[in-house]
């Protein structure tokens, strides 16, 4: 076997120049392909940790339907103790209570519609960004408080300022009318200008009594920062919410923002298209190599076949060359493509124009390359795939060698 | 001469088939990487083409006309009168095709059981119906037929929410002249659909006098949108008329999609990144094959030397044999890419990642744009480094010394 290897390594070196040529051409594709699968699933991570991270979180639990239908009636009885369990059970610090109402509010000269939302005040910083980017003011103090936070830009639209009363005006879970006063005492700035043109935040229990909603809420919020974690994390949940109450499901972020997951499929996919036809080209340079490597020694293949050499063995060596040219070069490929995207991890990939893109996402405008396993290998793996079956065409052609006739070819 | 370049012609032409097997190889190759290249360009082209045609379609037009405030604070305080001298002089511009007045703001819209926030855009039936989407989109019911039309028009999937329908009447609030909140019922009497979800949940229209009349508007508008002759000439439009009326402010629509105007100005850069990418992967395969087809043939080489032939022509001969080459690849992969995208037909149906589309404001019929400028990108980056790639194996040929090249087997 030893020997064998030893003769496949010596075969591949006879002719340097093609070698080189055919590894630089594998090194320069899974190169090539690792760094942008890097580039891509770094890119998804933050896209996954943007719209998570500010104010979704990984896991919601809510009424069945309420995802497709949130209507206020679609509530979580008892929502604070239920969290307290989950808390207790799952071992997860990261939850709070949200209650979402939508209402008018208005300051003496002005009026908007927004989404209001109440929040358990201890826990929400736990599960959002969004308590700890207060650019004037405080954030809510106790659950019973009768207090709001607003965004800047609806600060700026109402033209209020800290200590202004503002009144809310809406409709409650059974349909009465929801009315309240409350004082500004903060003003949060996310930078997604949706959440701070559009969002009001209120204590929990003040949200409560405003909407008529008892103790009755409408997610449960859970964040964790490994986004991997999200299907374990869910049938956990599922498992202590199945027996209590059947109405309540755990929702991933992947179903509150199918859009997120959705473009994010869209572009690995386009990616993956990219990178099929890219080793196709590759694939077809090799296997002429190969194909010449092979037609070129068929009077030494014949002398073989005539000292006793079976066809299968001798398939078998051009399937070993194959081997260790492919593995060679996507050896020193990969670890071009991993340095690169460490490079850039260290010190963060940015473009002209960047900004903009990423703003649609919520991103920050520096990308850092993801390196794992899939960034690392599914690449070079893929490569390796596609020669060794491109590498099968001449090493079978060996089965229909003749002795004879080979020795005489030139 | 003639006769001697004739010869070159035959001799590569014949030299390039002589193991067809082996040309076949790398011609695919070159087809596949020409194919690719044009067909994904035409894929990226036609994605930002249908982006565009989305987002003028979708209410923003060419060109629009603000309050200069209005961006910024999209209030009834930030409106402008559409009738001023400078407005009027505006829209006398033969540039312009049609243009449509608009009062535009945030409101609240009442079911008997659900409500919602909204954009209502009080309009000209008349103008706007040509203007955007919406005077085709009516899927039941009609849309406005008056200025003075007391219905309301209202998305499907706004419908849905509010849990009403065709014929039941709702209520619609927002903040009036004296910024005291103003309600008003309508009828609905008629429901449009729109490629996307968002836009049917956003806007509802309501004839302008009835706007004006719930508003205490008079002889204001929030938005005027231009639609011209020529996408081309939006810049100078809106050049001619930046400084024009300190009351106005005449913007393109490209202005309010940031995002938009990144991504066509990084387009070009990238797709020629694409190509190097993919032509470097075929240049590899190029030398390798045109270098094993000069060294099984140095004792040929070595002979042509022998008796008398330059160098030079050497060089050209193996050369030529890569061009041709390239040549051949170059219009088999025009061909075949330009009759994949017209098997396409109206386009690719991405309709499996539609809320991602969603997310990007694009809907679900992505169309091939083929445009000259990249067929001619994508033609030169592989003729001018093909040349240039089949140089190094001429070169080698070219420099065999004729005693060794014909002693070798």
């Amino acid at each position: 076997m030893n020997t064998a290897w030893r003769f496949a390594w010596r075969n591949i070196w006879r002719n340097k120049r093609r070698t080189v040529l055919t590894m630089c051409a594998i090194g320069f594709g899974a190169a090539l392909i690792v760094f942008s699968v890097g580039l891509q699933l770094g890119q998804y991570d933050l896209m996954i940790s943007g719209s998570t991270r500010i104010f979704q979180g990984l896991i919601q639990v809510q009424k069945r339907g309420y995802l497709n239908d949130a209507r206020m009636r679609n509530t979580i009885p008892d929502a604070q103790s239920l969290a307290k369990k989950i808390r207790h059970e799952t071992a997860i610090n990261d939850i709070a209570v949200r209650a979402n109402g939508f209402a008018l509010v208005s300051s003496k000269e002005r009026t908007y519609g927004v989404a209001v939302i109440g929040v358990e005040t201890q826990y929400e910083s736990y599960v959002s960004i969004i308590p700890g980017l207060i650019k004037s003011g405080r954030y809510l103090s106790a659950d019973n408080a009768n207090e709001m936070v607003i965004g800047r830009s609806l600060a700026k639209n109402l033209k209020v300022k800290l200590g202004d009363e503002l009144t809310i005006l809406g409709s409650g879970r059974d349909g009465s009318i929801a009315a309240a006063v409350l004082p500004v005492t903060g003003v949060f700035e996310s930078g997604s200008r949706e959440l701070d043109r559009s969002m009001i935040q209120i204590p929990i229990k003040t949200f409560q009594e405003t909407f008529s909603m008892q103790t009755h809420a409408h997610a449960i919020v859970l964040y964790h920062q490994n986004s991997a974690l999200l299907e374990p994390i869910k049938s956990q949940l599922d498992g202590i919410l199945m027996p209590m109450n059947e109405n309540l499901v755990a929702v991933g972020w992947d179903q509150i923002q199918p859009g997120i997951k959705e473009s994010i499929e869209l572009d690995y996919s386009s990616g993956w298209f990219i990178y099929i036809i890219l080793i196709a080209i590759i694939t077809f340079s090799i296997m002429n190599t190969f194909l010449m490597s092979v037609l070129e020694r068929t009077r030494e293949f014949g002398i073989m076949l005539a000292l006793g050499f079976k066809p299968l063995n001798i398939g078998k060596l051009v399937m070993m060359e194959a081997l260790i040219l492919t593995v060679f070069a996507l050896t020193i490929g990969t670890l071009i493509g991993i340095s690169v995207n460490y490079y850039f991890l260290i010190n963060g990939l940015t473009f002209e124009g960047m900004e903009e893109i990423a703003a649609q996402y919520n991103m920050p405008a520096t990308i850092t390359p993801q390196i794992s396993l899939e960034s690392s290998l599914l690449g070079p793996v893929t490569i390796l795939v596609f020669t060794l079956v491109a590498a099968l065409y001449p090493a079978l052609k060996i089965r229909k060698l003749k002795p004879v006739e080979a020795m005489r070819h030139l | 001469m003639i006769n001697s370049i004739r010869l070159i012609f035959a001799l590569s032409w014949r030299n390039l088939w002589r193991n067809k097997r082996r040309t076949l190889i790398i011609l695919f190759a070159i087809i596949l990487g020409v194919w690719a290249m044009i067909v994904t360009a035409a894929f990226m082209r036609g994605m930002v083409f249908q982006m565009l045609e989305d987002t003028v379609d979708n209410l923003a037009g060419h060109v629009q006309i603000h309050h200069p405030q209005y961006l910024d604070d999209p209030v009834i305080d930030n409106s402008f009168n559409p009738q001023s001298a400078a407005v009027s002089k505006l829209l006398q511009d033969p540039r312009i095709a049609l243009s449509s007045t608009r009062i535009r703001l945030a409101a609240v819209i009442v079911s008997e059981r659900e409500s919602s926030g909204i954009t209502m855009l009080g309009i000209d039936p008349a103008q706007e119906s040509k203007v955007s989407f919406i005077g085709r989109s009516v899927v039941e019911g009609r849309f406005l037929d008056s200025t003075s039309d007391n219905g309301i028009v209202i998305g499907k999937a706004l419908a849905d929410k509010l849990q009403t329908r065709l014929g039941k009447r709702i209520v619609l609030m927002s903040q009036d002249i004296n910024n005291e909140i103003a309600d008003r019922g309508f009828r609905i009497v008629g429901i449009f659909d729109a490629p996307l979800d968002p836009t049917e949940k956003s806007f509802i229209f309501i004839a302008k006098d009835n706007a004006e009349k719930m508003l205490g508007l008079k002889n204001k508008a929030s938005e005027i949108v231009l639609r011209l002759h020529n996408t081309d000439m939006v810049n100078s439009l809106v050049n001619d008329y930046a400084q024009f009326d300190k009351n106005i402010d005449v913007m393109s629509w490209l202005k309010a999609e940031p995002y938009l105007e990144m991504m066509i100005e990084l387009m070009d850069s990238s797709m020629f990144i694409w190509y190097l990418i993919v032509f470097l992967a075929m240049a590899f395969g190029i030398i390798n094959t045109l270098l094993m087809a000069v060294f099984e043939r140095t004792r040929e080489f070595g002979l042509f030397q022998a008796l008398g032939q330059k160098p030079g022509f050497i060089l050209f001969q193996v050369w030529l044999e890569a061009v041709l080459m390239i040549i051949v690849g170059l219009v088999i992969g025009n061909i075949l890419s330009w009759l994949s995208v017209l098997a396409t037909g109206d386009g690719i149906d991405v309709s499996v990642f539609a809320r991602g589309m969603e997310m990007l404001n694009m809907s679900n019929i992505i169309p091939f744009v083929i445009t000259f400028d990249d067929l001619i990108v994508a033609n030169l980056t592989v003729a001018i480094l093909g040349m240039l790639t089949g140089l190094y194996p001429a070169w080698r040929a070219s420099r065999l010394v004729p005693a060794h090249a014909i002693t070798r087997i």
